[in-house]
């Protein structure tokens, strides 16, 4: 049995816009994890491909470390139903994804993978800066830059989304349904 | 709390509340998988549940259709690897010859008025025509589905589109999937579950609630209800060897928005290159000449579908310069047309007559085009290079018919 994974993240941030500052919205799959690459199925070989078509971020699998997480602005993993957009991430150790909006398609892979995402409308509110660090509770629905000292609420995990987290991923759930 | 048609089906598969924006497990009354999609649900399942029995093997089904029989050794490998899996687990597979998986569910009666249904196949919210709530998913969530009979949904809101007037041959019930698309665009009803009302929606017969209701991915709608009539309910109770009970919104039930379409007098449509969304007047893009007809595909695979383009046809050749392909949607459908002529009809008149399937959609046997190729077709899709690198534009089978005897297409009313 794996120990109960936590319903909270906390972990530095990577708010994903322009150099203006604003959220980048409609980032959709093919500027995630391009189709070039689609004939990867090593999980661990996708990290190098992640925002590699995404102007002015294909340099990030090199500065990602395990325990950053993603903030993005509306729309974010639009297109094409590939899970490697979700898991490109995952393999390097990126530890969840709070946004204005998801794509449906995203979403649905994002909480299969037991990847933690979190909607959270408010989020431009939180004034995050690349290094601030962001704490999500799954929970409550409370989303902070801890550095700045700003809260706002988010979406808390439905039940579906909790049981799939907890027991890892959709399939280990099935597992754990006996 | 009044409910609509969705958050009904959904309420009596869940112990969940059903609300809109509410994410819910979802019992399923049938789970499927295709050839495409179909190997991949194996290889999920025997990596994470080794040993294990799918939960309801009498509720499980493959159904193949995407590429029957197999064109290439990896899709006949991948069909083997779905049929051993299915001898072991004591699973029935609607094989190569069985058509549309789609289709062969409702025909079957395993999908019903009011029931569940999910399937690796981005259409199977076909089953909205009947009343059905049908998912199209990936092979992640049909090996879960296999395991446990259940999947999770986000209940969606609803919204109502009433039809006001009527419409009259050569116009036919794709020509309204396709004003609707030239009304709503390829997301103007995006996540939303919809249900068909006014008198051109009752009037639907179930061949023509299939033709609509496959349309509604292509409108970005989760799916396309239309309450049943007394038809619709016979037809489900014969495919079910019992009596069904039909599926309706409460009366009071709220709903996103309500939106009126003027189908009075409408005429036959086409969709162009490059997207569904793309439609256009026949009249309008008539002239320009055709290599190919496909006749087919889960949106116009019906015996009327193929009457209507004989009738349109009515004995006179396929233009010089064109082939025209006939692939019924499934294997009854295909002997119907045996038994009462259509197929030799069509044959005679220069038609490729093949075996039931997806056929071009799903890159299977027949109607993939060539750079350059101008294509007519029944079929739900014509991104670019979905069929080949040819130019699909989408129409009726009336439309498609017409387009068949002049060699360019053609407004069907100019030959009917």
């Amino acid at each position: 049995l794996t120990a109960a994974r936590p319903l909270l993240i906390e972990g530095r941030v990577w708010p994903v816009v322009r150099a203006s500052g604003a959220y980048i919205d409609d980032v959709d799959t093919d500027q995630i994890f391009h189709n070039a690459h689609l004939a990867v199925t090593d999980i661990e070989e996708m990290g190098r491909y992640a925002f590699g078509n995404l102007a002015g971020w294909e340099d990030f699998p090199a500065k990602a470390k395990p325990g950053d997480v993603l903030a993005v602005g509306v729309n974010f993993g639009a297109g094409s139903s590939r899970q490697h957009a979700v898991d490109c991430f995952r393999a390097l150790g990126v530890v969840g994804v709070v946004g204005v909006s998801f794509g449906v398609v995203y979403k649905r892979n994002a909480i299969n993978a037991g990847w933690p995402l979190v909607e959270c409308p408010d989020l431009p509110k939180l004034e995050l800066a690349a290094g601030d660090v962001l704490r999500v509770n799954f929970k409550t629905g409370e989303a902070a830059n801890v550095m700045k000292g700003k809260v706002v609420p988010a979406r808390p995990f439905s039940r579906v989304q909790t049981d799939i987290y907890v027991a890892g991923d959709l399939l280990a759930y099935g597992s754990s349904l006996g | 709390v009044p409910q609509t048609i969705i958050e009904k089906i959904i309420a009596s598969h869940s112990a969940d509340d059903a609300y809109p924006g509410a994410t819910v497990w979802l019992e399923l009354d049938v789970r499927a998988a295709r050839d495409f999609g179909g190997a991949n649900v194996v290889k999920n399942f025997e990596a994470h549940y080794a040993g294990q029995s799918v939960a309801d093997a009498a509720k499980t089904f493959f159904t193949f259709d995407c590429v029957v029989p197999a064109k290439d050794i990896p899709y006949a490998e991948n069909q083997q690897l779905c049929r051993k899996f299915a001898a072991r687990q004591g699973i029935k597979v609607y094989d190569v010859d069985a058509g549309i998986g789609s289709h062969v569910l409702m025909a079957e009666g395993l999908a019903r008025p009011g029931g569940t249904v999910v399937n690796t196949d981005s259409h199977m919210n076909i089953a909205g025509a009947i009343g059905c709530l049908g998912q199209g998913m990936g092979d992640v969530d049909v090996a879960f589905a296999f395991r446990t009979g259940r999947t999770w949904l986000e209940v969606p809101p609803s919204v109502k589109v009433v039809l006001k007037g009527k419409y009259k041959w050569p116009t036919t019930a794709k020509d309204l999937a396709l004003a609707m698309l030239r009304r709503f665009g390829s997301s103007g009803l995006l996540g939303k579950a919809v249900e068909l009302y006014g008198p051109a929606a009752e009037a639907l017969s179930v061949e023509e609630r299939i033709t609509v209701a496959s349309t509604a991915t292509e409108m970005g709608a989760v799916a396309i209800f239309v309450p049943p009539n007394e038809e619709v309910l016979e037809w489900c109770g014969g495919a079910a060897g019992a009596e069904v009970a039909g599926i309706y919104a409460d009366a009071d039930a709220s709903y996103g928005a309500t939106y009126e379409l003027d189908v009075d007098d409408l005429e036959p449509l086409v969709a162009c290159p490059p997207s569904p969304a793309n439609v256009k007047a026949a009249g309008e893009v008539a002239g320009k000449e055709i290599g190919s007809a496909f006749f087919g595909s889960c949106t116009n695979g019906r015996l009327e579908d193929f009457r209507a383009a004989a009738r349109i046809m009515s004995g006179r050749p396929v233009a010089d310069g064109v082939l025209a392909y006939a692939v019924p949607a499934t294997r009854r459908i295909f002997g119907a047309m045996l038994a009462e002529g259509l197929a030799a009809e069509l044959f005679a008149a220069g038609f490729v007559v093949s075996n039931a399937g997806c056929g071009g959609c799903a890159q299977g046997q027949v109607g993939m085009t060539g750079k350059g190729e101008v294509q007519v077709s029944t079929s739900n899709r014509n991104f670019p290079g979905k069929q080949g690198a040819g130019e699909t534009y989408l129409c009726s089978p009336a439309t498609a018919a017409a387009s068949v005897l002049m060699g360019s297409i053609t407004d069907p009313r100019e030959v009917a």
